[in-house]
């Protein structure tokens, strides 16, 4: 189920004082089973463009086009659009509502007037795919349990739609660096068993290249930059130039190089750059 | 909602904004009683005049505060109505069952009137002095009545914090909203009931996140010193000038101008 | 009088819990310095911010800020202008609808005079560096600069301590950069006191001393360098150190020549080009 963002401008209050360009002319292309990271400070557009994705907000002009179909032209079900692309927003455990976290869980489905055992069954399945234990957690209520509990009941309640692409919009932030792992953990876990396309927008450059296959970045409203996580953390200069960073391991290649040393700088992580240089220290015969 | 403007305070350095909110709020209230008071159509000349003035000098367009009437059409149209079939008296015209009388005619027209003044005055108020000038008015206007039990202080802390968190909950409600519409909720189809039943999954987080803020906002007030109103002091004091005075006459000249009108005509 | 917040045996639980939120915490703030304290969600850090200026009592032992028992409820309001405090969620903490009659809440409700409050506004606001922005509505503002407004409220308190709970945990890179850049000017220029609790370590390597709590209890304390540097005891409690941190640790675990205690990509890049 290809997602296919064509010329696509978005235009907040046109026509009064208050107007303002959000997006501007962005295209995009995402392939089935791609894992995306969609970069770029606060205000540059990323949060609009996710909206669009599944009709939560409308173009000012341009297309959304997801498996051949141009989801704002009239007679589309939008219903159906949601339920294939699952958008989880920022804090959403501020979205939970019911008694139970089951019931709670339950909402989407049941929005999708799905027969109740399917429901129960996606339900289950669901709070299962983000690691916690079903029978022991679906009676309580989701407002007495941690913050990283919650927000995973909250996500489970977007899985539990079978959505085919999954968005996430910083789901990570405000929690602790065990937090932040476990739900980085499902997200990969999930992709793995579910093959479903996922694009999640972070600040964090240290997640985003330890996860992702390719990277979109926005800036005021338009995409400037797309590609691998080594091809756009490549451009240092360019990223800093629009308050973007890069990894802190990439920065310390980066700087090794500057020195004249024979490192490789397309490194992601902290174990690649530890073999790339222990790889380079032997060579000089220091290890 | 966004579309209605009576009464949201427009920015500007006029006579008019920078009169004590005080005597505005006085001038407004006294406007109020004179409307009501006046029950001819030469008395009306008078704060007719008065309006045309007050927007003169504060810069902001008549055309602006008519415009700002249009969400009240449909009530402004009803008394109307209401009074021109409603009265009796010398019939002028028939339609169907229904009478038009000389006096409803008059009377219609008159209470057109006088609820378009009664909202462009009072629109005045709110759109020349800004909600924290307001509050701090109303405050000192209330203090004296303390006294007797009038909680001053704590209704102004209240409005201010009203004021404070509208736009951060409209935000919230617009959040939550868009949240649950992405888990499939339907907010706009449906009788009346479904829809009522359809806030729920709204109005929940959003009184609990209500709830939160209070509470946050609570230890924020309090690890801040506040105790409410006693021993306080504020940065900004109010102070009453001549332009405040010219103010109070020239309501007090146009109070008697149309009471006495009665007589003279 | 002792210049310095002394928490000494304190015990803490609140009201419908059944374990300890705080259980034996033994410390010493001493003014001027700059401390961060660190540990994972529910380790009890909140907490023990809450009662450095008598938002909550301890059940056990004492806190003394500058030798004022906050058991005292005579003290309450001294101690609360002496440590002042920021919270976590920006929208929550501000009360006015004008930036600069927020900064002024504090000052007017201690009874200062109008002339006053006016001349701390203004100080407060240029220390934060908005003055600029003191007719603003608060919500037009971003998170970095709320924060920065809350700060500025503090500082027209004229508090000797400022302490921070997670002030940046809601905030992107560029809010936390201003809070951050903000604090340590506080500190170095201003002399003010930090208590910064954060769970980015980042932060927590910019400080004179750090703190580790887990489960209620105080488990490390030392400067950066010797907490960053047991990489191993802080994974175990789920916490984070710097990617170059880290590498550093690997390196020498492999046999290179490299410290175990680095924390900057400075110190590192020094450290590694001998070698390569």
């Amino acid at each position: 189920m290809p997602i296919v963002v064509k010329n696509l401008t978005h235009i907040y209050m046109p026509g009064t004082p208050f107007q303002s360009v959000a997006l501007q002319d962005v295209n995009w292309t995402i392939e089935d089973g791609e894992f995306w990271g969609l970069i770029g400070h606060t205000g540059s557009g990323k949060s609009t463009l996710i909206q669009h994705l599944n009709g939560l907000l409308k173009p000012t002009s341009g297309e959304v086009i997801i498996d051949g179909v141009n989801i704002n032209e009239r007679g589309v079900n939008l219903r159906e659009i949601r339920q294939k692309v699952g958008l989880v927003f920022q804090y959403p455990e501020h979205q939970l509502f019911e008694e139970t976290v089951e019931k709670d869980v339950a909402f989407g489905p049941k929005n999708m007037d799905l027969p109740e055992e399917e429901i129960g069954r996606r339900v289950r399945e669901a709070l299962e795919l983000v690691g916690l234990n079903y029978s022991e957690i679906k009676d309580r209520s989701p407002f007495e349990l941690s913050g990283g509990q919650m927000r995973r009941v909250a996500i489970a309640g977007v899985l539990a739609m079978k959505p085919k692409v999954l968005i996430l919009d910083e789901p990570t932030v405000g929690l602790d660096p065990r937090g932040r792992d476990e739900i980085l953990r499902e997200i990969v876990r999930l992709r793995e068993r579910q093959n479903i396309t996922v694009i999640l927008v972070s600040h964090s450059m240290e997640d985003i290249a330890k996860l992702v296959d390719k990277i979109a970045v926005m800036h005021r409203g338009r995409m400037v930059d797309s590609g691998t996580p080594r091809e756009i953390f490549r451009n240092y200069e360019g990223l800093s130039s629009i308050g973007l960073d890069i990894p802190q391991i990439t920065h310390l290649m980066l700087r090794l190089k500057h020195q004249g040393k024979d490192v490789s700088t397309e490194v992601l992580t902290v174990e690649e750059a530890e073999a790339e240089i222990l790889r380079a220290a032997r060579r000089k015969g220091r290890a | 909602m966004r579309e209605i403007t009576i009464g949201q305070y427009i920015p500007g350095n006029s006579v008019i904004h920078r009169l004590d909110p005080r005597t505005k709020i006085l001038i407004t209230f006294a406007f109020m009683v004179l409307l009501f008071v006046i029950d001819d159509f030469t008395g009306y000349a008078f704060p007719a005049v008065f309006i045309i003035v007050a927007s003169l000098l504060s810069g902001i367009s008549l055309k602006y505060m008519i415009r700002g009437l249009r969400p009240l059409v449909v009530i402004i149209l009803l008394t109307f109505v209401l009074n021109l079939f409603m009265i009796k008296g010398r019939v002028i015209y028939e339609v169907g069952p229904l009478d038009i009388t000389y006096e409803g005619l008059h009377q219609g027209v008159f209470m057109v009137l006088r609820l378009v003044m009664l909202i462009v005055g009072t629109s005045l108020l709110t759109l020349t002095t800004s909600p924290i000038t307001l509050t701090d008015g109303i405050e000192s206007l209330l203090k004296p009545f303390s006294r007797v039990g009038v909680p001053a202080h704590e209704l102004a802390m209240m409005m201010t914090i009203a004021l404070r968190f509208i736009p951060t909950l409209m935000e919230e409600t617009d959040k939550i909203m868009k949240a649950q519409m992405a888990r499939g909720a339907d907010f706009s189809s449906g009788n009346i009931v479904k829809r009522a039943k359809s806030l729920v999954p709204l109005l929940v987080p959003l009184f609990i996140s209500a709830f939160r803020r209070a509470d946050d906002l609570a230890m924020a007030m309090e690890s801040r010193c506040y105790r409410g109103g006693e021993n306080r002091t504020r940065m900004k004091q109010l102070r009453m000038t001549y332009a405040d005075l010219v103010a109070f006459i020239a309501t007090g000249l146009l109070a008697a101008g149309s009471l006495a009108s009665r007589f003279i005509w | 009088m002792a210049a310095e917040i002394l928490a000494e045996s304190v015990y803490y639980q609140y009201s419908q819990a059944k374990d300890l939120a705080l259980k034996d915490i033994n410390l010493r703030i001493q003014k001027g310095e700059f401390v961060a304290i660190i540990g994972p969600n529910g380790s009890g850090k909140s907490t023990l911010a809450k009662l450095f200026n008598g938002l909550f009592i301890p059940a056990k032992g004492s806190v003394r800020v500058d030798g004022l028992d906050t058991r005292d409820r005579e003290n309450i309001w001294k101690i609360r202008q002496k440590a002042g405090m920021v919270f976590q969620n920006p929208d929550n903490q501000i009360v006015a609808t004008v930036v600069e009659e927020d900064v002024a809440f504090g000052p007017e409700n201690l009874g200062v005079p109008p002339e006053e409050i006016k001349k701390r506004v203004y100080e407060a606001l240029k220390i934060v560096e908005l003055t600029d922005f003191d007719q603003k509505a608060p919500h037009l503002l971003s998170g970095g600069q709320k924060q920065r407004v809350a700060i500025a409220g503090v500082i027209a308190m004229k508090p000797d301590y400022i302490i921070l709970d997670e002030p940046t945990a809601m905030l992107d890179p560029v809010g936390r950069r201003e809070v951050i850049n903000t604090v340590k000017r506080l500190n170095r220029e201003e002399g003010k006191t930090i208590v910064l609790i954060t769970h980015f370590m980042e932060e927590a390597v910019q400080a004179d001393r750090v703190i580790v709590m887990n489960r209620g209890r105080v488990v490390m304390e030392g400067t950066p360098r010797e907490i960053f540097s047991r990489v191993e005891e802080l994974k175990e409690i789920g916490l984070d150190v710097p990617q170059v941190t880290e590498l550093a640790h690997r390196l020498k675990g492999r046999g290179l020549e490299v410290r175990g205690d680095i924390l900057t990509i400075d110190e590192m890049v020094e450290c590694l080009c001998p070698l390569l």
